[in-house]
């Protein structure tokens, strides 16, 4: 009787270790896998898009590569999943992606009632309208009656209502799936002014037959801090996803590039780099990783500033300027908590 | 094994309970029953697990949330202060329009093309042949995307628009069309509309009977006719002509007043139409040749005109054969015109299960609530047909 | 006065009646409605056909490498050239092709086998295809063993992903259509109700909401440990759908097997199983090949919906491609491209059925 008893105390442990083992963390899955999923756009340039031969590209693509090089030490494995934006939440929520980094904009209710969590800001943007320079129009305030083409299930569709309603105007609202369909219905004529974030003006107008028919007008109409999300209740990762990005940002400002960051490892005395890179400091044992993760992501992907101009700035065919998204002592809103 | 022959042999030995066929199969339903409840239970778990430890909120409180967004084709006001319960039903109404209006376009489109298949002029025969062959075999969605692209890469910009005569407009945006006005005295139109149809009915089951009895026709589909036309109009007259028309005119980028007819619509109708139309053709043709030759020669015989051969012998008798596959035809375009979130054309699937459930991220009640629909949509049309069915089924003597 | 006796030889038929003008007329100009009417529909034929052809041929640019080469103003299918790769592999590694290429020169050897009717041992070869052959394709395609290095299934698209979703939608639905379309005609009511409810549950929707649960609630309904991929998700959706189809297809030709069939296999004494594995169901697979056949064409267009989900089948890649920005306004030549490709697939289909259809017609009486 004993013996059945101690076997099935003993069973029992079993079971409850083996569920235990099954509701194992992100990142113990992600090192499981040796792969970081991420979810990312069907194809947006600048942001994720894949070139002629397959391989992503892009802000929100390098975001994912660090997170790999910090979990992984290797920054290309990374397993893309081209989502649209009506897909994305629900992709992370169920488990399909470790992190979603797909221009997503931080709102409130995504943030509380979706089940997730906002890791930080990779870029800050805010909705702008695209034209048609012969139309003639130079604000968006002469934009009364016109059709809109707008992408299905996003914070700009809200916000154009709101911008319209607030300013006594009225809209037709032309919503298409993907972001692809917007820039053949506006190329079409089938309306006069396309909508999205700036960023992605910008990424769509090098889409058009001929680029320089068209504008982006003045107006910004909303805030849209885009960022890396992640599920809630795993604040590990959570908290590996938002060191990754800091740790981009703080390189920058503490000039820390792909390019100097081994000679920099050999002879700084900066304790802040030391820190960075792991060799003196927190290292990597809060996050579970290991000490030099900050050292691959700089190495492997680069610091912010390197992202930016790579992808969007003057070194891509978008030519964004840094404005906002300059760093807090260069006169923009970026500021990453000190390493420390 | 074989029980019923051992039973006739050993009678006082009962079978095993298992040999017994009745408790076998009481067995396996009982045994089916638990594994369903099971896989139920299992799933529902798994879904309630898994949305409690991902934090999202469940239920259907969203449905009273404002919607904050606007949508092209409303059929009942509607702007961003309404709420996403609003959406649903705005979906909804464009999917009804849409299929609608594609049922009838189709089902004209393909008693033309299955008549004209069996025409006795080779030229028409052959044309409707490569057109039923040529659209049943490219799949839809593909349609819709090639006549939504044709449709705007055809039509002019706002300030060139084709001007239609009488207040009409076609452009890149829609055909614009005058939309009534009702003033007050128009209800007594209505009433006299609907007292005219009440009384055609009449007239009509009069003429049946008179034609049973005496076998005199009466043309009761021109009286008919004429009586719609003649009494509603001078009930109109009467009333002082309480109807005004709102014309559309430019004002900025687009026209604005009456009844815009969107492109995407124009695009999904021609497609849903052009499809279905394949499928109905075949149908009617097998419908027409599945009529014996005989019953058009013994019609004739019996001295009834062509046209009333026609409607009277071969039509009814078509009509069986066509009905049930004509209506799971029916059935196919309103489940086919889901695929109108390709192009953008706000209906159920691209209004509620679209925009509405990435506002609010309620996947699981959105989507059981669209197929919910789609799925009373189908008994309801279902059960319809197979009452006409019923009635006109041939009765066994 | 002259006498014949001898008859006279027979005349030939007035030109009026007999020859190329007395088709005309018998089939052309017999009534003057009919003249009106092929006097139209010719002149508009006319109108419209030679400028199509025109386009579509004469002025058509063929080859080159970009947009360059397309000048002549007629239809560009350098366009469709440059990226015939794509649109046949999708994303697939280019040094992998010879993978696909492989099965699909053995389905085709297979199909071959199983069409030609004098083939010895069709049934083995049918049963080959349907059970042996979605492994090797599974192995070939994914890789992983065998020295074959692993391909992820998001690297799966174009035509290669389209037949993939419509063979493994026929393949998987074929046994469970069996079992519901045997359910659905079951003595024991539970069992039948069941079978109804899923059949006309799933008949009742749109298949664009089904992959849609698929894609979005499936994750949710299984358990967490459990990590469906994209592309199975999609494909549990249209098994489902299909199956549904396939039980009604399936239930008519069980209704067709004369009742005398059933009532001799009882009287033989045949369990359950043995009578419908052994003599019913054997005859009443043959008379729905037709149908079977007729569900393909259906589901083989239905596949151009995983679109809406985000995977990349041919029409899918194509309208990817028709984005490009250095290939803008080339739409009509994508469309026509993926339009020629679904027609060849159906309307060859479609005539084997009906040829099938015939052939049986004369046996059995099954279909009315």
């Amino acid at each position: 009787m004993k013996k059945i008893a101690s076997v099935a105390a003993l069973s029992a442990i079993a079971v409850g270790m083996s569920t235990a083992a099954q509701a194992e963390g992100t990142l113990d899955a992600v090192k499981d896998k040796g792969f970081v999923q991420c979810g990312v756009s069907t194809g947006l340039p600048g942001f994720s898009n894949p070139d002629e031969k397959g391989n992503w590209q892009g802000m929100d693509v390098d975001v994912c590569r660090a997170i790999a090089a910090a979990v992984l030490g290797d920054a290309s494995k990374v397993k893309y999943i081209p989502l649209t934006a009506k897909e994305r939440f629900t992709a992370l929520q169920s488990g399909e992606i470790d992190v979603l980094s797909r221009n997503t904009t931080w709102t409130q209710t995504r943030d509380t009632t979706l089940g997730l969590n906002f890791a930080g800001v990779n870029y800050y943007d805010g909705q702008g309208f695209l034209v048609s320079k012969n139309l003639g129009v130079k604000s968006a305030k002469e934009l009364d009656g016109a059709a809109v083409c707008i992408q299905s299930g996003t914070t700009t569709e809200l916000n154009l209502s709101d911008y319209f309603k607030l300013n006594n105007m009225q809209f037709d609202p032309i919503v298409f799936d993907t972001s692809d369909q917007t820039v053949k219905g506006f190329e079409a004529g089938r309306c006069d002014v396309l909508t999205s974030d700036q960023s992605q003006l910008y990424a769509l107008r090098i889409k058009l037959a001929d680029p320089s028919s068209a504008m982006v007008l003045p107006e910004v109409i909303s805030k849209e801090p885009l960022g890396p999300v992640v599920r809630q209740g795993d604040d590990q990762w959570f908290n590996i996803v938002k060191w990754s990005l800091n740790a981009m940002i703080n390189a920058e400002e503490l000039g820390l590039s792909s390019a100097n960051v081994d000679s920099m490892k050999e002879s700084s005395d900066n304790p802040s780099i030391k820190r960075l890179i792991g060799l003196e400091g927190p290292k990597g044992e809060g996050l579970g990783l290991a000490d030099d993760w900050g050292y691959q992501i700089v190495k492997q992907v680069g610091n912010y500033g390197e992202v930016f101009e790579r992808n969007v700035g003057a070194g891509s065919p978008l030519g964004i300027e840094r404005g906002i998204n300059a760093l807090w002592n260069q006169g923009g809103f970026l500021y990453a908590p000190p390493m420390r | 094994m074989p029980t019923d022959v051992n039973k006739g042999v050993a009678p006082s030995s009962k079978p095993k309970f298992w040999n017994d066929p009745d408790k076998r199969a009481m067995l396996f339903q009982v045994l089916m029953i638990l594994a369903i409840v099971g896989f139920f239970y299992y799933v529902i778990n798994n879904a309630l697990t898994n949305l409690d430890n991902r934090g999202i909120t469940t239920g259907f409180g969203f449905l009273s949330q404002a919607a904050g967004f606007d949508i092209l084709l409303t059929l009942v006001p509607f702007d961003s202060s309404y709420s996403f319960g609003r959406t649903f039903i705005v979906g909804l109404l464009n999917t009804l329009l849409v299929s609608f209006l594609g049922i009838i376009l189709a089902t004209l489109l393909g008693f033309v093309m299955g008549v004209a298949r069996l025409s006795h002029n080779w030229l028409v025969a052959k044309v409707a042949a490569v057109y039923i062959e040529t659209f049943r075999n490219i799949p839809l969605l593909l349609q819709i995307f090639f006549w939504y692209v044709a449709v705007l890469q055809t039509l002019p910009s706002p300030r060139q628009s084709i001007e239609l005569g009488a207040g009409s407009f076609l452009n890149i945006r829609g055909l614009y069309i005058p939309s009534p006005v009702f003033e007050s005295g128009f209800s007594a139109v209505v009433i006299a509309l609907v007292a005219t149809i009440i009384g055609i009915v009449f007239l009509v089951r009069w003429n049946h009977k008179r034609q049973d009895a005496t076998g005199k026709y009466f043309p009761v589909g021109w009286a008919s006719l004429a009586l719609l036309i003649v009494v509603p109009g001078l009930v109109f007259l009467l009333a002082g002509s309480p109807l005004s028309w709102d014309y559309p005119e430019l004002r900025g980028f687009n026209f604005r007043g009456g009844t815009t007819i969107i492109p995407e619509l124009i695009a999904l109708l021609l497609a849903l139409t052009i499809y279905t139309g394949t499928f109905i053709a075949e149908t009617v043709r097998a419908g027409i040749l599945a009529v014996s030759h005989g019953q058009t020669e013994a019609a004739h015989a019996l001295g009834l005109s062509n046209s009333r051969t026609l409607r009277l012998v071969v039509i009814p008798q078509a009509m069986r054969v066509i009905i049930p596959p004509l209506t799971s035809q029916h059935l196919n375009l309103i489940k086919n015109s889901s695929l109108a979130t390709a192009i953008g054309y706000p209906d159920l699937v691209s209004v509620f299960m679209g925009t509405t459930l990435n506002q609010t991220g309620q996947a699981i009640e959105i989507i059981f609530m669209t197929m919910a629909v789609y799925l009373t949509i189908n008994l309801l049309v279902s059960l319809f047909m197979n009452w006409y069915n019923k009635r006109v089924a041939l009765v066994e003597r | 006065m002259i006498i014949n006796d001898k008859k006279l030889p027979d005349l030939p038929p007035p030109t009026s009646t007999s020859g190329p003008i007395g088709w005309l007329r018998n089939n052309l100009f017999d009534t003057p409605l009919n003249s009106i009417l092929t006097l139209v529909i010719g002149y508009l034929l006319v109108t419209n056909l030679v400028p199509l052809i025109q386009w579509a041929f004469i002025d058509a640019d063929w080859i080159g490498d970009s947009r360059d080469a397309c000048t002549s103003g007629g239809a560009c299918w350098v366009f469709v050239s440059v990226r015939l790769n794509q649109f046949l592999y999708g994303f697939y590694p280019e040094s992998e092709y010879w993978r696909i290429n492989t099965l699909f020169v053995l389905l085709g050897l297979l199909l071959a086998g199983m069409i030609y009717e004098k083939t010895p041992k069709r049934g083995w070869i049918a049963l080959f295809t349907l059970v042996v052959f979605p492994v090797i394709a599974y192995f070939m395609l994914h890789g992983g063993s065998f020295g074959l290095p692993v391909v992820e299934t998001h690297k799966w698209g174009g035509l290669t992903l389209t037949l993939v979703l419509a063979l493994v939608g026929i393949v998987a639905s074929l046994p469970i259509g069996v079992m519901l379309a045997l359910g659905r005609r079951s003595h024991m009511p539970i069992v039948r109700s069941f079978c109804t409810i899923f059949i006309e549950v799933w008949r009742g929707v749109p298949l664009i909401t089904i992959l849609f649960m698929a894609s979005v609630m499936l994750p949710l309904f299984a358990p967490e440990e459990i990590d469906l991929d994209k592309l199975v998700r999609a494909l549990i959706g249209i098994t489902l759908f299909q199956s549904a189809y396939m039980a009604e297809v399936i239930r008519a030709g069980l209704q067709a097997i004369p009742k005398g069939q059933y009532e001799a296999a009882d009287a033989m004494g045949l369990s359950y199983w043995k009578k419908m594995g052994l003599i019913i169901l054997p005859q009443a697979l043959k008379i729905v090949i037709p149908g079977i056949v007729n569900t393909f064409i259906a589901l083989f267009k239905d596949t151009s919906l995983v679109l809406i989900i985000g995977l990349f089948d041919l029409l899918a890649i194509v309208q990817s491609a028709l984005a490009d920005p250095k290939w803008l306004g080339y739409s009509t030549e994508g469309y026509v491209f993926v339009a020629f490709v679904f027609w060849v697939f159906c309307f060859a289909m479609s005539r084997y059925s009906q040829y099938l259809e015939r052939k049986l017609h004369t046996g059995h009486g099954a279909r009315q």
